[in-house]
């Protein structure tokens, strides 16, 4: 079974049609990029996913879970896909430390030791082994971020959702989370990511999504050859904007 | 005012010590109650948002004294051998609660969305975001408006003398109506009241300062 299967897809806020017709089917492994212009639903696409935003009609189907399901235990599925938020939002009451094993400790019910030992590795996986006692409010954007990552992977997640994570941080401090990106997808981790990073999608990205008003315009399994040959014509005037910013 | 003082210490002790024990009880029980509405009112779930937001507003729209002659008056038809002295710590708790309930929830509200949504991504039930993540956040929010509400509620307490609650208002009365030294009297009242609500208006400002320091302590 793949790890999300999206079949007709539509989300409505009142008379907004914030998803259209959306199908798209991401496998275990794999890691697709989601690129587009603002407003263009990428992000309620992903928010969708761990049950943050529902679904007005269609079917969602998450590591075999049917997300319109009413029975259906989004906390079981949650449990499963770790999110990485633009903003970060790490725990702002808990240090470092804390933020990591709160979830393992009271969600995987982990002993304190063993979600310790964890996160120290994940923090060392993340370049920030020192800061373990520290409040998020100590730490630069690109710090937090990569604790947000550590965090998320301390679940043992089937799947990470990046929403924009580098989008609210110093150009200085994007490099360093594209890296730790990098190393998780070379781990094997399923991801998705909303992206403005061209060079994340090209380089790093399995596939490509490219979406505009609300839907998916164009879908590639072969993100350079999308950067070189666009095929949509959104697809086209977006890149054409984008590498003259470049 | 020292004669007032000094002839009738005892009952004026007496009295102090009844509103204290009314205040605290009330406190605790309008912390308790006031979360617990509080977190009724912000609830997703539309009829139990409206039990909350029905609550808070009849209670907070009626006068005290309404509140807790009802409970002196009605309740014991109910509820026989309910005193004075119970029937308005009630009737303070259930008001005040009001109050903390609306206090709270704009607490909970200033607390950035993105603490909750990180939370239940990350696994957490609701009640566990709330608990781990939301409430230790807001009540740091919260303590300056909270320590405001817990002075009125010493002040608030003096609904008691209506009640026979034997309280420091109760016996203020008391002592004015046989001595007729009104003046003193109420003097000595006013400054009791003083001494009991001055040292919680400081402890709440040493709180909020110490917490704007350290939002983790």
């Amino acid at each position: 079974m793949s790890m999300i299967e999206f079949h007709d897809v539509n989300k409505y806020y009142g008379k907004f049609h914030a998803l259209k017709n959306i199908n798209l089917t991401v496998e275990r492994g794999e890691v697709v990029s989601i690129i587009g212009p603002s407003g263009s639903g990428k992000s309620t696409l992903l928010r969708t996913i761990n049950g943050l935003e529902h679904i007005s009609s269609g079917q969602l189907l998450v590591d075999n879970f049917d997300l319109a399901d009413a029975k259906t235990d989004m906390n079981k599925i949650r449990k499963n896909v770790g999110m990485v938020f633009q903003h970060f939002n790490l725990y702002a009451n808990k240090t470092i430390m804390e933020n990591i094993t709160l979830g393992p400790i009271r969600v995987l019910k982990v002993s304190k030791a063993e979600a310790e030992e964890r996160a120290n590795k994940l923090l060392g996986l993340v370049g920030l082994q020192d800061q373990a006692n520290k409040l998020p409010s100590m730490l630069s954007g690109g710090q937090k971020q990569r604790i947000a990552i550590a965090r998320a992977l301390a679940m043992k997640p089937k799947a990470i959702l990046f929403d924009e994570p580098t989008s609210a941080l110093d150009p200085e401090m994007i490099g360093d989370v594209l890296d730790v990106m990098k190393k998780v997808a070379d781990q094997g981790m399923t991801m998705i990511v909303v992206t403005h990073e061209m060079g994340f999608a090209k380089e790093v990205g399995d596939r490509l999504v490219f979406m505009a008003d609300g839907e998916i315009r164009e879908e590639s399994n072969h993100p350079k050859e999308f950067f070189q040959n666009p095929q949509d014509p959104r697809a086209k005037e977006f890149l054409s904007k984008i590498i003259h910013a470049d | 005012m020292i004669s007032i003082l000094t002839n009738n210490w005892s009952s004026l002790m007496e009295g102090v010590k009844y509103t204290i024990e009314s205040s605290l009880i009330a406190l605790i029980g309008s912390l308790i109650l006031g979360v617990i509405f509080a977190m009724l009112e912000i609830s997703p779930n539309k009829t139990v948002h409206i039990i909350g937001r029905t609550y808070v507003e009849i209670f907070r729209n009626i006068p005290l004294l309404v509140v807790a002659m009802f409970f002196y008056i009605v309740m014991p038809q109910f509820i026989p051998g309910l005193d004075g002295f119970t029937a308005g710590t009630i009737g303070l708790t259930i008001y005040t609660s009001a109050f903390i309930a609306e206090t709270v929830r704009a607490g909970i509200e200033s607390v950035d969305v993105g603490q909750m949504e990180a939370a239940r991504s990350n696994g957490m039930t609701y009640l566990q975001s709330m608990r781990f993540i939301v409430l230790p956040q807001a009540i740091k929010i919260v303590v300056p408006p909270l320590g405001n509400q817990f002075v009125n509620l010493v002040k608030n307490s003096s609904v008691l003398a209506f009640l026979a609650g034997f309280d420091l208002m109760y016996q203020g009365n008391l002592i004015a109506s046989t001595t007729f030294k009104t003046t003193d009297t109420y003097l000595a009242v006013g400054l009791l009241y003083l001494i009991m609500t001055m040292p919680l208006s400081y402890l709440m400002r040493y709180l909020e300062k110490r917490w704007s320091k350290n939002p983790q302590a």
